[in-house]
């Protein structure tokens, strides 16, 4: 896939948005054994319940590989250099979220040249249920 | 109350075998749909050795180790009382299916805010090739709610 350009990009440019189906039970069954995160918080309804939640809700580490998936298809994974994130809400099930992210700026470390990405997980409402930053390297 | 002597706690080291089969299971779970993560002749023309594990794949080391758990039974702290706080990685070179890694974490701080009613577990995890170079460098922090403490200091 091409890597983004030095030349060919600017501060405040927005990356393509990905916009998911809404998150289902089967969304959460499914994550659980792939990433082997079994907490039944986000499996079993009874549990949940059990622990003051009205229903079980989704991984955290569901809504960071959507965004990993957001970066990787603005550039290759191996010019990834860095990505963070703070998990600001619990997003439950239904929730119809959209991965978001623009140039905040761009910066030279050691022989490359970095876009420092302002990125995000919302639902439908507007409401911020990741925020974080990812460096990637450009060509 | 979390104890802060854990502070500085190294959890056992966890050997992780990247597997092809996984690797196409989490693709799926995440609605992957780029041919690099699902096919290995698209892997190749990428330019990887075969599949790649994805940004952030490699957590599932630690859940499939019980490290999570032991970790907080060492703590004492119920599971349905935590949340994800944070998570960061920063990538040193890739990780593909037949790699087999190794995870060495320890537990670099514990804080509380909002008069205990919330504590913080950080815990730094250095994720290493079969030659022990570094790949890749985690940080995750996890959240404790303790409702009974907010009421106590409300």
């Amino acid at each position: 896939m091409k890597i983004p350009h030095r030349d060919e990009v600017s501060v405040g440019q927005e990356l393509p948005p990905l916009k998911l189906p809404p998150i289902t039970r089967t969304t959460l069954a499914l994550f659980a054994g792939a990433s082997g995160d079994h907490n039944p918080v986000h499996i079993d309804i009874d549990f949940a319940r059990a622990a003051g939640m009205p229903d079980v809700f989704a991984h955290g580490m569901l809504s960071m590989a959507y965004l990993g998936r957001f970066l990787t298809q603005w550039a290759p994974q191996t010019h990834l250099r860095h990505f963070s994130v703070r998990f600001a809400a619990i997003t439950p099930v239904g929730a119809r979220l959209t991965c978001t992210g623009k140039i905040a700026e761009l910066t030279e470390h050691g022989n490359e040249t970095l876009a420092r990405l302002e990125i995000g997980v919302i639902d439908d409402k507007g409401e911020v249920k990741l925020a974080g930053e990812a460096l990637v390297a450009l060509a | 109350m979390i104890d802060t002597r854990h502070i500085g706690l190294q959890l056992p080291v966890v050997t992780f075998e990247v597997e092809k089969g996984r690797l196409r299971f989490f693709a799926e779970a995440i609605g992957e749909t780029r041919p690099e993560y699902l096919d290995e002749e698209a892997a190749r023309a990428a330019g990887y050795r075969s599949l790649p594990a994805p940004s952030t794949f490699l957590m599932g080391a630690d859940f499939d180790a019980g490290t999570t758990t032991t970790l907080l039974e060492t703590l004492g702290v119920p599971i349905e009382r935590i949340l994800h706080g944070e998570q960061s990685f920063t990538y040193h070179a890739p990780v593909c299916a037949g790699d087999v890694v190794s995870v060495e974490a320890r537990i670099s701080d514990i804080y509380s805010k909002k008069g205990g009613a919330l504590e913080f577990i950080v815990k730094d995890s250095l994720i290493r090739d079969a030659q022990g170079k570094t790949v890749v460098e985690a940080r995750g922090i996890l959240v404790v709610r303790n409702p009974q403490e907010q009421e106590k200091s409300a």
